[in-house]
């Protein structure tokens, strides 16, 4: 069999610089250079920052994974690059570097769907997907249940957020009882210690009139508002913060209404695999939650390692792959980024 | 290239002169424009970008996201085609344009642009194209103050779109309004310029506040009732 062609990935569209190489589904170098460290003491992507962060780590992004593929850009097939849904600024920089790329290989760009890319990420852990899925997507940026159905060419919405993402949750509540940012890793670890059945609090959308209208939707800010009020009134009564207890009990509203709607959609639609992807869905709990009812369900679940969850450019290079592979036509060098470009998209 | 106005400026030159050129004024469609821009003159000069030996890049000051999108591809093409990048003010560029077509009148002179936020990005000029102040960012009344007197001239002229935004803060209006990447690369080749690393000239530090101490939900919520 000839050899698959090599797809180079570059991904921009929130705080990760990442630079992927893959042929098929095989992983061949994954670099990440990011400025998470850069938006600590901001409580949250600044864009600006991330812009200015990414342009310095284009080119040594590229390098790295050239280097930890042991391939040169001469060997590079074909190039493609996240168009979109993402920060605008941020978006621009790695368009203009793919675009200058496609130029100086002389090689076909693909402008592709960021979320689509989180799912063609899996393919590249556990081999190639049978179709269709639905995807849970959880990170700072985004909250969404996906059905793919062909992954090159056939994504939809099931449902989104309609406040914030659930990362940025974490980081809200996070900063509410005094953790750091960003807080989906020490909500959890601080979590562990505390029993999260000693508080309850809400889960957004679920009540009888919103599962009508926003079935697979989310919204978090009642929950952040209830942490907050919970918060406070202990303060307000002279008791001390029981952190662990808030932490816990704050995860499992979070994971309980993820894995739920998630799971509900695949048992509505007849879908056997889910995808878990996206930052947050390294929190163990959410993982945990939706292993436990992904098998309750008869559900086979997937879920990549973190560094393929987290954005990066292997996932967009393994989009890339299967695009190139359906034989759709390149995206050329006109196209402009879109930060809401829909799911319905997979190629620009 | 320059990107860092609303114009989108490509050149080719063959060491003797400008071969191909592209300029297109669009302040929102930098990403879009410029890629094609690059294989028009390529193709207008019948070259391959095998044949290119150097890129040269405006690095601003101009406004952050469309000046990073020349950057990001000028720093890309030399990477990849294993040439060197050279940067270059890009107001150093409109100041070669000035006393290319000699508006200036062997005059000190101004170069500004658009900085936004009712400022603007600009440097004082020598007769000779000598920078010898900025390029800053501020308001146009302020930089009447800031520049030395020159002898016998009571104000100054100006080039560029932020004097053609602010007129009356200087005494005569010359052109070009923006950068041109013919005149980047005439400069460059005459050695006219400095030049130097391609890195961005911000000027400005990112917007950003860190967030305040978190506000009281029961105060807010009882005086919302
Ligand atoms: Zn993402």
């Amino acid at each position: 069999m000839a050899e698959q062609p090599l797809i180079l990935g570059i991904e921009t569209s929130c705080d990760e610089t990442g630079v992927g190489l893959v042929r098929g589904t095989t992983l061949l170098a994954n670099a990440v250079a990011s400025s998470v460290d850069e938006h600590v003491r901001f409580g949250g992507v600044v864009p600006e920052v991330a812009s200015r962060a990414h342009l310095e780590a284009i080119v040594p992004t590229l390098d790295r994974a050239l280097t930890d593929a042991q391939v040169t850009l001469d060997d590079v097939d074909a190039i493609a690059v996240t168009a979109g849904p993402g920060l605008a600024g941020a978006l621009m920089v790695g368009v203009s570097a793919a675009k200058a790329l496609s130029i100086a290989l002389g090689k076909p760009l693909y402008g592709v769907n960021h979320l689509v890319g989180h799912v063609a990420a899996e393919q590249l852990e556990n081999g190639p997907l049978t179709e269709p899925v639905v995807a849970l997507l959880v990170s700072g940026g985004h909250t969404e249940i996906l059905q793919v159905t062909e992954i090159a060419n056939a994504a939809e919405l099931l449902g989104q957020t309609l406040d914030d993402a659930a990362g940025e949750a974490f980081d809200k509540v996070a900063r509410l009882i005094g953790l750091k940012y960003p807080g989906g890793p020490h909500i959890q670890r601080a979590a562990e210690e505390g029993d999260a059945s000693s508080i309850w609090f809400p889960r957004g959308l679920t009540s009888q009139r919103d599962m009508s209208r926003h079935r697979y939707d989310f919204s978090f800010s009642g929950l952040k508002t209830a942490v907050a009020r919970w918060v406070e009134t202990a303060e307000r009564e002279g008791r001390s913060v029981p952190v662990p207890d808030v932490a816990a009990a704050f995860q499992e509203a979070v994971a309980d209404v993820l894995t739920r709607k998630a799971v509900l959609a695949c048992r509505e639609r007849d879908v056997r695999t889910m995808v878990l992807a996206g930052g947050v869905a390294a929190n163990s709990r959410i993982r945990d939650l939706t292993r436990e009812r992904c098998a309750e369900a008869g559900i086979e679940l997937r879920q990549p390692r973190l560094s393929l969850c987290t954005d990066n450019g292997a996932m967009i290079a393994a989009l890339g792959a299967a695009v190139v592979e359906h034989g759709l036509p390149p995206s050329g060098l006109e196209f402009a980024t879109d930060s809401s470009l829909p799911v319905t998209q997979v190629v620009i | 290239m320059d990107t860092s106005t609303p114009a989108v400026t490509v050149a080719l030159h063959d060491g003797d002169q400008v071969i191909a050129q592209s300029t297109t004024v669009d302040t929102r469609r930098h990403t879009e424009l410029l890629a094609p821009a690059l294989v028009d003159v390529l193709g207008a000069a019948g070259a391959d970008r095998r044949d290119i030996t150097e890129v040269a890049v405006g690095v601003g000051p101009g406004p952050f996201t469309g000046l990073r999108v020349g950057l990001a591809a000028a720093r890309t093409l030399g990477a990849a085609l294993r040439i060197p990048v050279r940067g270059v003010c890009s107001q150093d560029i409109i100041a070669y344009g000035v006393r290319a077509i000699g508006v200036h009148e062997n005059m000190p002179f101004v170069v500004a642009t658009d900085a936004r936020r009712r400022e603007i990005y600009w440097a004082y000029y020598e007769p000779d194209g000598r920078r010898v102040l900025g390029p800053q960012v501020g308001a146009a009344a302020d930089v009447a103050a800031s520049v030395p007197a020159a002898p016998g001239l009571g104000a100054i002229r100006a080039a560029g779109a932020g004097a053609l935004l602010y007129p009356d803060a200087f005494a005569a209006v010359i052109g070009p309004e923006y950068p041109s990447a013919a005149d980047l690369a005439s400069a460059l080749i005459s050695d006219a310029v400095p030049s130097g690393a391609p890195e961005p000239l911000y000027l400005r530090r990112p917007d950003v506040a860190e967030p305040s101490p978190r506000k009281s939900v029961l105060t807010s919520l009882r005086t919302a009732h």
